[in-house]
Order: C-alpha cells, then sequence, then structure tokens
C-alpha cells in the first residue's frame, strides 16, 4: 500500500495538469478573441449594408442563420425518421442496416471540402442553382446528416426496451409507439445531435464558399448568394486589412454559438416539461 | 363445477433460432381462475406467458409450431394482434410506466384504441385506478410524472394502465420480484381481488406466492410442462418427482 502513493499522486498531479492545460487553453483563444475583437464592436458593424468603410458583420449574421434554418428544416426530418427507420423498423443487425451504417459513418468522416466540390459541380452547376443559399443549405445539410442520424439513433436506441413493450402491450402499433413513447423520450438525445449540428455548419467555411458563395449582402431569395459569419471572417483575415473586425466577427460567432446552444436546452427543458 | 377455458394450448412448441424453448405444451387455462407458472430460471415460464398475447413475435429469431386458442379462436389465425393485445394484458416483470403523468398513463391505451371524449377518459383513469386500488393515493397527483412514484406505486399503475382497456385475461410476468414485501402482500391481495373480473396467468418465482394466490399451478423445466394442475394437490402430493424435488427446494 506504502508504495502506491508516489504514482497516486504522479496520476493526481497529471489529471490537474490536463485539465488545467485544457481549461487555459480554451480561455486563451476565448480571452485572445475577446481582447482583440471587442474595440471594434461598434454600432457600424451591425449597418444593414456592408461597405468597405464599415466591414458590417450584419449580411453575415443573417446569411448564417438562413442557412442554419434551411440546412436544419431539410436534414433534421430526413436524419430523424431515416434513424427511426433503422431502430424501429428495419430487422436489427440486418445487412441493409449495416451498409446504410456503413455510408453514414463515411460520409461523417469526409472533409467538407469534399463537400464543397460536390455542392458547387452538382447543385451550382449540374442543377443550375449557382452560388445560391439553396445550393448551400444542401450542400450543408448533405454534410449535417449522417451526424443527426447518429445522435438520434443514439438516443432512440437508448430508450428502455420496457417501454416498447409497455406500450406494445397494450395494443399500440408501431407508429403510435414510436410517436407518443420513443421519440418524445429520446428528444433530448436529438436535440444534442441537432445543437452539434448546428455547430458544424456554423464553423463551416470551405463548404460554404463554394456553394453559397462569399459576397457581403443579404441573399434576396433561395437563389441569391451571400455569405456567413466563418466566411466573412476568412475574406476579411484573408485580405489581411481588418484583423480587428475579423476579431470582432469571431466574437459575435461565439456570442451567437452560446446564444444557440441557450435557446436549445430551453427548447429541451420545455419539451420535457410538456 | 368446472370452470370454462379461456385459453387452450395445443402442442405448442417454440424455438429462438436453433434454441428449443418449449416443448409440446399441452395445457388448458380457466377463466376467472388465478394460474400460476412455476419453475427455475430459463425453463420457458415466461417465454410461455409472452407466447399468449404473441409478445414474442417482437423477438427476432422466434418460431412456433402448435396452437393457442382464446376462446376457442386461434390468436395466430385471422386476427389482429394489437386486438389481441387489448384483450390480453400485460404487467411486466419491472414496473414499466412511461414518461408521463399518472393520468396519461392510464388514458395512453384508451387513446390508442380511439377514445377521445375527456369525460369519458376521466372516468376510464378513475375506474382503472380505483380497480388497481390505488386510487386515493394518487387521485392528488394524477398530473404527477409516474417515474416520482415508488416502485411498488409503479407496478399497480401499471396494473391499472392494464386494466385500462378492460381486457379478458390479465398476464404478469413476475410482477413482485422487483418489489418489497408490503408492495407485493399489496398487490397479491389485488390479484385475488381480480381474478373475480379477469383471468390471470402469473409467472412466479416465488413458491409461497403461487401457493397463496393460484388455484391453478404449471410447473415447467427445461421447456417441457411437468405438472399442471390444483395448487393444493401441486404442492402438497406432487405426481411427479421432478415438481417434488423443486417444490421442496432440492434444485431451482
Amino acid at each position: 500500500m506504502q508504495r502506491r502513493k508516489p504514482i497516486d499522486l504522479f496520476l493526481f498531479i497529471l489529471t490537474w495538469l490536463c485539465i488545467g492545460i485544457t481549461v487555459a487553453v480554451l480561455f486563451l483563444v476565448v480571452g485572445y478573441v475577446i481582447i482583440n475583437g471587442v474595440m471594434y464592436i461598434r454600432p457600424s458593424l451591425f449597418a444593414v449594408e456592408f461597405t468597405p468603410q464599415n466591414q458590417s458583420l450584419f449580411p453575415a449574421l443573417v446569411g448564417t442563420l438562413m442557412i442554419v434554418g434551411l440546412s436544419l428544416v431539410l436534414a433534421v426530418p430526413l436524419g430523424v425518421f431515416s434513424a427511426i427507420y433503422l431502430v424501429e423498423y428495419a430487422k436489427r443487425g440486418s445487412r441493409f442496416v449495416k451498409i446504410v451504417r456503413l455510408t453514414t459513418e463515411t460520409l461523417a468522416g469526409i472533409p467538407s471540402i469534399v463537400y464543397g466540390l460536390f455542392g458547387f459541380i452538382f447543385f451550382g452547376v449540374f442543377l443550375g442553382w449557382g452560388l445560391s443559399l439553396l445550393s448551400g443549405a444542401f450542400t450543408v445539410s448533405i454534410m449535417i446528416l449522417p451526424l443527426i442520424m447518429r445522435t438520434t439513433e443514439e438516443s432512440l436506441k437508448s430508450v428502455p426496451d420496457t417501454y416498447r413493450e409497455g406500450s406494445f402491450g397494450l395494443g399500440a402499433g408501431r407508429l403510435r409507439t414510436v410517436m407518443r413513447i420513443i421519440l418524445p423520450a429520446a428528444t433530448p438525445g436529438i436535440l444534442a445531435g441537432v445543437i452539434l449540428a448546428v455547430g458544424r455548419i456554423i464553423g463551416e467555411t470551405a463548404a460554404i464558399i463554394f456553394t453559397l458563395g462569399n459576397v457581403a449582402r443579404v441573399p434576396n431569395s433561395l437563389f441569391d448568394t451571400g455569405r456567413t459569419l466563418s466566411a466573412h471572417m476568412y475574406a476579411l483575415a484573408n485580405e489581411g486589412t481588418h484583423p480587428g473586425e475579423a476579431h470582432a466577427t469571431a466574437a459575435v460567432l461565439l456570442i451567437v454559438v452560446i446564444l444557440i446552444n441557450a435557446l436549445s436546452s430551453w427548447i429541451a427543458k420545455f419539451i420535457k416539461a410538456s | 363445477m368446472k370452470k370454462p377455458k379461456k385459453f387452450s394450448i395445443q402442442e405448442f412448441d417454440l424455438w429462438y433460432n436453433d434454441f428449443h424453448a418449449l416443448k409440446n405444451i399441452n395445457m388448458d387455462i380457466p377463466s376467472n381462475m388465478i394460474t400460476a407458472f412455476i419453475g427455475p430460471s430459463g425453463c420457458g415460464k415466461s417465454t410461455l406467458i409472452k407466447s399468449l398475447n404473441r409478445m414474442n413475435d417482437l423477438v427476432e429469431g422466434c418460431k412456433i409450431s402448435g396452437s393457442v386458442l382464446l376462446d376457442d379462436e386461434s390468436i395466430h389465425g385471422n386476427i389482429d394482434v394489437n386486438a389481441l393485445r387489448k384483450r390480453v394484458g400485460m404487467v411486466f416483470q419491472k414496473p414499466n410506466p412511461f414518461p408521463m403523468s399518472v393520468y396519461d398513463n392510464i388514458a395512453y391505451a384508451p387513446r390508442t384504441h380511439g377514445i377521445k371524449s375527456k369525460f369519458k377518459l376521466n372516468e376510464i383513469v378513475e375506474q382503472s385506478l380505483q380497480n388497481a386500488a390505488i386510487w386515493d393515493e394518487l387521485k392528488d397527483r394524477l398530473k404527477k410524472s409516474a417515474l416520482s412514484l415508488s416502485g411498488g406505486q409503479q407496478q399497480r399503475l401499471c396494473i391499472a394502465r392494464a386494466l385500462s382497456v378492460q381486457p379478458d385475461v390479465l398476464l404478469m410476468d413476475e410482477p413482485t420480484s422487483a418489489l418489497d414485501p408490503i408492495s407485493t402482500a399489496k398487490i397479491e391481495e389485488l390479484v385475488i381481488k381480480l381474478k373475480n373480473d379477469y383471468t390471470i396467468v402469473i409467472v412466479t418465482h416465488n413458491m409461497q406466492q403461487a401457493t397463496r394466490i393460484s388455484d391453478n399451478t404449471g410447473f415447467f423445466l427445461l421447456g417441457e410442462l411437468i405438472e399442471y394442475g390444483d395448487t393444493q394437490q401441486i404442492f402438497s402430493i406432487p405426481r411427479d418427482k421432478k415438481t417434488e424435488d423443486y417444490i421442496t427446494g432440492r434444485f431451482g
């Protein structure tokens, strides 16, 4: 017993060191962005029209919300219902399920630039949508589809089988069991996946620039081009003339992410309560 | 007087893939009586009870042969399985209330079967909870989550939930094995009361429980029905040596 003490102490210090470094890195990044950006956050940064003078992030902010909204509308129903099929309807462990799972896992591992290129060629050129909200949203929704399917599958599987037995045992059919019992119980997990997906969309640049484009204006139709906050930052940093505004944009981006997370956990609580 | 039979199980065999779980079961289950299935773990008693409302349909690789008749009608023939499960309710080993309010738990099945009237639902909820002898405890907590109840209350709620569609038969798969003695006593008392209106089939590990509440007992071993008859007779003068060994605690 005596001999274990030094190694205990060592592991204790090691774990604390690891968590210390992790937290420090996090604070360093957030702190750096905020310190360098906060003094550039001023009303003109939120002007409706982008001009080279104000470097307004407003069009990009609106573009971000549009892309997030549109791609969730496309991907969430598709992903959730596919996952319901795989978990609740398909024969467990069947060949088909295995193939679908392998495909989604592969899709999840593909670099986003590949999605960008595909989206550009397929939606932009082949379907003739050009650089547009629609091309961007479709591309990004394909990108987040595996993520949503995966997390939905996991949360459906974590719903105890005793709920299913209970419902079937009362003479409820499969559809009713899924809609009334399984899905409500799985909703918090599904929402967690949606939050991850939102994070992925907001953080995306490569695929967005290839499909939505990177023009600083609010899209006036589904077929109009625009930009997102990340793409906006990329443009500012690329030009190198407005590093302050780039940091300010990053700070706003952080706040948007925090707000979206807060909103989703509020929605989750609301659903649980009702 | 011999009671009419509710279930008639004839030459019934069941396999889980290659595993022969039930072997040539023949038995009649009389109505308005309590029939207990006893036997060591893995003897097939739970498998048989789950065959009576076709819950085994949900198990992959499950095959059957032979027949099960409910009121002289095959449960595998031209019958809607959901309608069957409405007639043959089930209570499970672990209390499994849904994660919703007490009221919604009871109203779930009637709603499933098309009852929408608020007035009618209120009536059903009260009646079911009364029948499960838990109305007085829960009448002020109908809007509370069912998950906040104690284990014993949850199980009686599940019984009330099974009664909400007015089944003919109540299948109970070790309903008290997860409960404390006081809750167990309450449920046993309830089950005896319920046999006036329902046919009850109960699987139990607890032989005292079988003697306390059941009218007939079937003893299962390795997928076979070894002995089936009057509970008093089985526990006092078993005909088969294996039954005697089991009930006297020599194995199992």
